[in-house]
């Protein structure tokens, strides 16, 4: 079938622009859906076989390239330890870096339209986690993306906080609006959430994915802020950087120790898909800084051509 | 940071106070705690959580922003 003959040509997945629309187009039938598309797709039995067969192939391949510490105990200090280990910020060049002291208004802009396909609706691939989870995992879940949500305030939903950035330097705010422009590369960071949070089989992957997000987020946001206001842009547009400074300071420690530790003492099998999915989601973020930087230092879009 | 209503402290007036010191980290507030800065005016409070600085490096204080990581700070 055609789903095989394509997986079985592709050479990388994460990279293969066809392989990860197809699959962002799968999931996005779980969120917001797509206008004119019937939302019974959302569970068509032959559909949802295609999307199978190509979250295998994509675990396997992660699987095969991601590397997971194997010496972590099940225990709640010793987790949130290896995690913060994990990501503990290092030298080398970043695309926070870039943007604070390089990046030309076009590169900001090339930077908010690859952040767009997770950030406009941000929170949301970890929220399929909570039914799954019980006691203090999921409370502290539950307190970290409640905070993401506003605190019940909708406008200060970290989402619409993003749309603001977008509208403040004159993007299109609407979900979606650049999705022809997004490399595989970018696409395969928000897929692999969706894919870690709609199966329960994940559930310890997603929470260890979350706690990596946070844990290498308040530092680069400031970053990221320093190089909007660098180039003239005022607090309407660096309000979401500046709350993430702030927020993910919180975010980590909950996540990190009540959520991804505490999982793995009470489910202390869950450990080893914890740290897996905290490299994943190193790893992925590791090539999509990759692919900006060579784009940028070469002098060329980071985007597709539409 | 914008000023006006305060969802999060009305919210978070109904739990009392716990204060969570995190290992080479910073100190989680929760509840209801009104933050004052060196003059007795309530610091604006944005969020249910706060993590306040304990290593002293924070550009945002008194909140933490993460800078304990990149200097090397530990608590034991
Ligand atoms: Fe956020
Ligand atoms: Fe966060």
């Amino acid at each position: 079938m055609l789903t095989q003959r394509v997986l079985g040509q592709a050479a990388d997945l994460v990279t293969d622009d066809d392989v990860q629309l197809a699959l962002y187009v799968m999931y996005e039938l779980f969120y917001g859906g797509f206008d004119g598309v019937d939302d019974d797709w959302e569970w068509d039995p032959e559909l949802l076989g295609v999307r199978s067969l190509v979250e295998t192939a994509l675990e396997k391949q992660l699987l095969a390239r991601v590397a997971v510490p194997d010496d972590v105990p099940p225990d709640r200090a010793a987790v949130a330890d290896a995690l913060f280990a994990l990501t503990a910020p290092g030298p080398g060049p970043s695309v926070a870096r870039f943007v604070a002291k390089k990046a030309s208004r076009e590169q900001l802009h090339e930077f908010l339209i690859h952040r767009s396909v997770y950030q406009l609706k941000e929170a949301d691939p970890h929220t399929w986690a909570i039914p799954r989870l019980t006691g203090q995992p999921k409370a502290a879940l539950v307190e970290i993306q409640a905070d993401e949500y506003g605190g019940g305030d909708p406008g200060r939903m970290h989402c619409e906080l993003f749309a603001r950035t977008m509208r403040g330097v004159g993007l299109d705010a609407e979900y979606g609006a650049y999705i022809e422009q997004i490399p595989a590369v970018t696409l395969a960071g928000v897929n692999v959430m969706s894919w870690f949070g709609l199966h329960r089989r994940w559930r310890g992957a997603i929470a260890g994915h979350l706690a990596a997000f946070e844990m290498t987020s308040s530092l680069p946001n400031r970053l990221y802020g320093d190089g909007f206001r660098r180039q003239g842009f005022g607090q309407d547009v660096t309000l979401y950087f500046d709350e993430h400074v702030e927020a993910d300071a919180v975010h980590e420690q909950i996540a990190g120790r009540d959520l991804a530790g505490a999982l793995a003492q009470q489910q202390p099998d869950l450990t080893h898909d914890i740290l897996f999915g905290a490299a994943t989601c190193l790893y992925l973020d590791d090539l999509v800084g990759r692919h900006l930087l060579s784009a940028w230092d070469a002098g060329v879009s980071s985007l597709r051509e539409s | 940071m914008t000023s006006g209503p305060d969802p999060a402290r009305r919210r978070a007036d109904r739990r009392p106070p716990t204060i969570v010191p995190c290992p080479d980290g910073p100190i989680l507030v929760r509840g209801d705690v009104t933050i004052l800065d060196d003059d007795g005016r309530p610091v604006p409070r944005q969020r249910a959580t706060v993590a306040l600085c304990r290593c002293g490096a924070s550009t945002i204080k008194p909140f933490c922003d993460g800078t304990h990581k990149a200097i090397g700070f530990t608590s034991a």
